[in-house]
């Protein structure tokens, strides 16, 4: 299978070898012969998906931006990459970063655009330095600045280091970052392509979107729509990790089952174990059950027919010892951490999946903890201005619903832990009529209060 | 590292500045750049280098404080000479990335976010740096990844640490 974008060429990171492989001719053909929109005939021709987890048409999404030069447009490269079990765009940074700078000039040929701001995390320091140095090399060459190879196209290129911050992936909180702002996401519509970074037309694409722009010229859009499944076609970078032997980044068809990957490419499962459960798309996605994994296709279409989606295609492998519970804690954590704090939905129930969570891993988990787990996530989801409620949510939603069992055997039944909340723990523990023997006037004042509570029909219908 | 400094870019470094202002169509896009050559020169952004930013940018002194402490990678507070920063996220932690935080943490006897009292380690539980197919692993002070640790290879990282001073 021929790869479009982690090809095995060395020092392809080098402009001069990148140029003798081909490089660069697939924005030559635009400037000399192709009209912008031409060139986005082209891409929606070929069907091309977006990599950053929603899978949106690209050629598409570049026609919503307007025509004409009224106002300045801004295309933005995201690489904020910062999915835990996704690695795919540090790959294409390392192996082959001139092809994504030609893809992006590609696109902002398509659709007019003054000047493309990479975003790149900050923990990618060395990747960071790298794309900067291949930058300078593109603009020596006349590739990006003015009159590019002597057209009458011209737009400038600038990298924009991030400082840690998982939200700034979002589109909306990328441009507020972008614009010296702390990265909260903004309120859609209107959408960047109306109003955008600095309240100009924007388009944010993904890293890896924008690397198979340049073949896609080259061979046509027809070539790249017969690749791998017709719904999404072209290539995905599969970054596999977990309990494999030979984890790792691999370009493949879209549509190639997962155990071709786990078994064929990745070397099987660590010691020969069995799977327990496999995250498909990066942590956020919902997971995949043994049973659905050894049929699964890794497509887009064929992942949503089973509940989850294909997200950045980093697929996280667990084996048969893996502890569940203690997984999803992990991820809750993290989004926990992540979470901006703009809504309260994500703020505050990331923070009390967490607390539940330890609760169970701590052995002092409760019957209802589970449903307890299930409404909480579904108070996030859909209810919050980005994704990331959704992010955190799905996985607990998910992960509890398929492996309940996991958490049932971590939850004794005869425990009965006194809960320190006003509202319902107090009034059955064994802490409460400890201090209610007691006089004192703040026992007094917070009994009134419950007794106040309990009476309250909203109190009823918080209560678990 | 400098426990207290007077933040200052000498006129080299205002080149520097101007040339990240000149990227961006407003000068508020360049405070973040502003704040990573702080951190670059000084190893830490106190709340007068804060200041010094927002008066460079002309820019509210609380707009800036909002970015430095929105970001992770912006440190508030100074750090060890070394600062480790591992990986506990998921990919990292089923290949072992909670022993070798823990490793670490016991070898030098600090806790998340504590400096040793020689000044020249700190630790810290970080997120995915997406390096989750060679994990567990750590970076160093905000730059270089060590990959596919194990106790052994952290243990002569640690060493070499040491005596590199």
């Amino acid at each position: 299978m021929e790869k479009i974008i982690l090809k095995d060429i060395p020092d392809l990171d080098k402009i001069d070898v990148y140029i003798s492989n081909g490089g660069y001719s697939g924005l030559k053909k635009c400037l000399d012969g192709m009209t912008p929109d031409q060139v986005i005939e082209e891409v929606k021709k070929s069907g091309l998906r977006g990599r950053g987890g929603a899978a949106f048409p690209t050629g598409m999404k570049w026609g919503f931006m307007p025509k004409g030069n009224e106002k300045t447009k801004y295309l933005c490269c995201n690489g904020d990459e910062s999915e835990p079990g996704s690695f795919k765009d540090r790959e294409i940074f390392e192996r082959n970063p001139h092809q994504f700078i030609e893809g992006a000039l590609i696109a902002a040929y398509a659709m007019g655009v003054a000047a493309i701001y990479v975003y790149i995390r900050g923990e990618y320091w060395k990747w960071v330095n790298i794309v900067e140095r291949c930058v300078a090399e593109a603009y020596e060459k006349g590739f990006i600045g003015k009159n590019i190879m002597g057209s009458s196209f011209s737009t400038e290129m600038f990298v924009h280091k991030g400082a840690g911050a998982y939200i700034c992936g979002e589109e909306s909180s990328l441009m507020n970052s972008l614009e010296g702002k702390r990265a909260y996401p903004r309120i859609k519509p209107p959408f960047p392509a109306a109003v955008g970074v600095w309240g100009n037309p924007t388009t944010i694409n993904n890293i890896e979107t924008l690397a198979n722009v340049p073949e896609i010229i080259n061979k046509g859009g027809e070539w790249y729509s017969k690749i791998g499944e017709p719904k999404q076609p072209g290539t995905l970078l599969f970054g596999v990790s977990g309990h494999v032997n030979k984890p790792g980044v691999y370009e493949l068809p879209s549509g190639t089952p997962l155990m071709t990957i786990i078994n064929d490419y990745c070397g099987g499962v660590r010691g020969g174990k069995d799977i327990k459960m496999i995250i498909p798309g990066g942590s956020s996605m919902p997971p995949l059950t043994k049973e659905e994994s050894l049929t699964m296709k890794m497509d887009a279409e064929s992942l949503k027919a089973v509940g989850s989606a294909i997200g950045t295609a980093g697929i996280i492998v667990m084996d048969e010892d893996t502890d569940i519970v203690d997984v999803l804690r992990r991820i809750t954590k993290f989004y926990y951490h992540e979470s901006c704090g703009q809504c309260t939905p994500c703020r505050e129930g990331c923070g009390w999946m967490l607390k539940v969570l330890q609760r169970i891993m701590d052995g002092y988990g409760r019957q209802n903890d589970l449903d307890l787990l299930i409404s909480v996530a579904e108070n996030i989801e859909g209810n919050t201005i980005c994704a990331l409620g959704d992010a955190a949510a799905w996985p607990v939603k998910w992960t509890v619903r398929k492996f309940r069992k996991e958490f049932e055997a971590k939850i004794r039944p005869d425990v009965q832990v006194p809960v320190m909340n006003k509202v319902h723990g107090l009034r059955n523990s064994d802490e409460y009529m400890r201090v209610k023997n007691e006089t004192n006037p703040l026992v007094e004042s917070l009994q009134g209060k419950v007794q106040e509570n309990a009476n309250d029909p909203e109190t009823e219908r918080f209560s678990s | 590292m400098n426990n207290t400094y007077i933040p200052q870019f000498t006129e080299e470094e205002m080149k520097t500045v101007n040339l990240h202002i000149s990227k961006y169509p407003k000068p508020m896009a360049a405070v973040m750049p502003l704040l990573w050559m702080i951190q670059e020169k000084y190893g830490w952004i106190s709340l007068e280098a804060m200041k010094y930013v927002g008066d460079i940018l002309n820019l509210p002194h609380d707009h800036v404080l909002g970015v430095a402490t929105f970001y992770t990678m912006y440190f508030k507070k100074p750090y060890g000479k070394n600062h480790l920063q591992v990986c506990t996220n998921v990919s990292c932690m089923l290949r072992g990335g909670y022993e070798i935080f823990n490793h670490i943490s016991g070898k030098l006897g600090i806790k998340n976010k504590e400096v040793t009292g020689d000044g020249l380690f700190s630790i810290e539980e970080v997120e995915c740096l997406g390096s989750c197919a060679t994990a567990p692993m750590l970076q160093l002070n905000n730059k270089e990844f060590y990959e596919n640790l194990t106790i052994d290879n952290v243990d002569q990282l640690i060493d070499s640490l040491k005596n590199s001073k």
